[in-house]
């Protein structure tokens, strides 16, 4: 698989304070990317690098083949972009901003087919205005597709949702990713990246401090926990072999006659491995 | 040139769909043109030529509509779309921004044509005042207003940092230079440090000039110092634009 994103060190300073100091990474072409990282930590600039809207201080990058600080028209073709925050005039129909949009692409999706794939149908002829929040994301998403792009930028495409809409979003990504599309998407949403991602890269102050799938993360960082309660005394047990020590733990207490109260058994959430990477380290700069 | 095109059909659709868009800019002039046309009637007199009223209020509401179409309406526009996010996504698009800006230039030049055309036949219909002088260098005049002025709409979009600010900088800026200028009527009797403001003020000399071309029949370039400064301002307002503008918002 060829790469749709190489980004080599990347390095920008804003009024002498580093906002990224030598981000790496690489995004396959037809995987979902996840930038994963607390606000602060240098996603949307990342991004923003990537996008062509901001420059580097240093570094190389390569988005589809072209540096995207040249932003070359060639590249802008096959890009599709969703803001964290846009709105479009809330004067014109939902159908007449695709078209707008569609007008500036060689070759664009038809237009009904995008409205129909991001669930506008029925809001087709309504003006931008009359739609709900959720639905002028959608708006958003439907004019990032509308140019038929082979990478699509997802800035925190679910913040402020509600959970039925974050569904809704997802299902919607998941479809994306099944038509082909590279996908990176930013979030501070853990459970986001867990779902959405093939591959994760945690981002804390500047610096890329994990990279990899959620699995791979979850796998590396800390072993199983079993928690239970004896004699009314909390205790929890580390393993990397959970099968095993539960055994010896179960058949001990019962040789004891003794009782496990509240036996689980956890394996570390992506949760627990991102606060174990940026927990702590919150205010370093 | 069809992305042009594209862009400015739906330029012109927005702007007449806007209702606050359609009476703040093309309306304004219109209406302020029946009020005064209806307050002063009969001639005035001005550097002892008497002048018919209607005449010289058409003359005068045009240019404030020039200023108002192209400097107050695009720094409208340009601060509310920047600060909306709608630029930073345009950016982002395969559309040229030299394409883009040409244009929205175009839908203000095409509104304030329209604009003028409404002016010369409210005064010919409703105050029968006289049809210009000199067509051709009428029409100069309203591309000369609209690049004078659309330079400085962007300039001071660039310089505009919220979109909650814009509409009132632009009142505070746009009224007291018509009311200085003479586009509400004579200033002869204006005290002299009124006079030594308008006498830096752009539309001052664009008032010259349209004068000359609706009033007298002149040239567009009879009167070499009024165009020079009139250009020279849109130059200072492009200048400004081409160091200060942005596509990102401001507000963060």
């Amino acid at each position: 698989m060829s790469s749709a994103i190489v980004a080599d060190d990347l390095r920008k300073s804003y009024d002498g304070v580093e906002a990224l100091r030598g981000v790496s990474f690489e995004v396959r072409a037809g995987e979902v990317f996840g930038l994963l990282g607390p606000n602060g930590a240098g996603k949307t600039t990342t991004v923003e690098i990537l996008e062509g809207y901001r420059t580097r201080d240093s570094g190389k990058v390569t988005v589809l083949g072209h540096d995207p600080a040249a932003a070359p028209r060639a590249l802008r073709e096959r890009i599709g972009v969703v803001l964290q925050q846009s709105e479009f005039t809330p004067l014109l129909t939902v159908h007449e901003v695709h078209r707008l949009f569609a007008g500036y692409y060689e070759r664009p999706r038809d237009v009904d087919d995008v409205i129909r794939l991001v669930g506008l149908e029925e809001k087709r002829d309504a003006r931008v205005k009359t739609l709900s929040g959720g639905q002028k994301r959608r708006l958003d998403l439907g004019i990032a597709l509308v140019g038929d792009p082979d990478l699509v930028f997802l800035d925190e495409p679910t913040t402020g949702f509600d959970p039925a809409a974050r569904r809704t979003a997802w299902e919607l990504i998941r479809t994306l990713r099944s038509l082909g599309k590279t996908i990176l998407l930013t979030t501070h949403y853990l459970d986001e990246a867990q779902q959405l991602a093939d591959r994760v890269a945690v981002i804390q102050a500047g610096r890329i401090v994990s990279l990899g799938t959620p699995a791979e993360l979850i796998g590396d960082a800390h072993k199983a926990e079993i928690r239970f309660q004896l004699n009314g005394e909390q205790v929890v047990v580390q393993t990397d072999d959970p099968t095993l020590t539960l055994h010896e733990l179960t058949s001990e207490a019962l040789a004891n006659g003794s009782r496990l109260e509240h036996l689980e058994v956890r394996r570390p959430t992506l949760e627990d491995v991102y606060l174990d990477l940026v927990g702590g380290d919150e205010n370093a700069e | 040139m069809t992305l042009l095109f594209h862009q400015l059909a739906y330029e012109q659709r927005i702007f007449w769909r806007s209702r606050e868009a359609a009476v703040f800019i093309f309306i304004f002039p219109l209406l302020l043109y029946v009020l005064l046309g209806s307050v002063y009637s009969d001639e005035i007199e001005i550097d002892g030529v008497a002048v018919p009223a209607a005449d010289l209020l058409l003359a005068g509401l045009f240019g404030y509509g020039a200023a108002n179409t192209a400097f107050g309406g695009l720094a409208i526009i340009l601060v509310g779309r920047r600060e909306t996010g709608v630029l930073k996504r345009l950016r982002s698009t395969p559309l040229p921004p030299a394409t883009y800006i040409a244009a929205v230039l175009s839908s203000t030049l095409l509104i304030f044509a329209l604009q003028a055309l409404a002016l010369i036949l409210l005064g010919r219909f409703v105050f029968d005042a006289s049809a210009p002088a000199n067509w051709l260098g009428f029409a100069g005049a309203v591309v000369l207003g609209v690049v004078c002025f659309a330079g400085l709409g962007v300039g001071a979009a660039s310089l505009i940092r919220s979109a909650e600010g814009v509409s009132a900088v632009v009142n505070v800026v746009l009224l007291p230079m018509a009311f200085l200028s003479g586009s509400f009527g004579p200033t002869d009797d204006y005290p002299g440090f009124l006079d030594a403001i308008a006498a830096v003020l752009p539309l001052t000399y664009f008032l010259d000039i349209v004068d000359g071309v609706y009033l007298e029949g002149e040239s567009l370039f009879a009167d070499p110092k009024a165009l020079g400064i009139v250009l020279a301002w849109g130059a200072v307002g492009l200048v400004i634009a081409l160091t200060r503008f942005s596509w990102m918002p401001r507000e963060r």
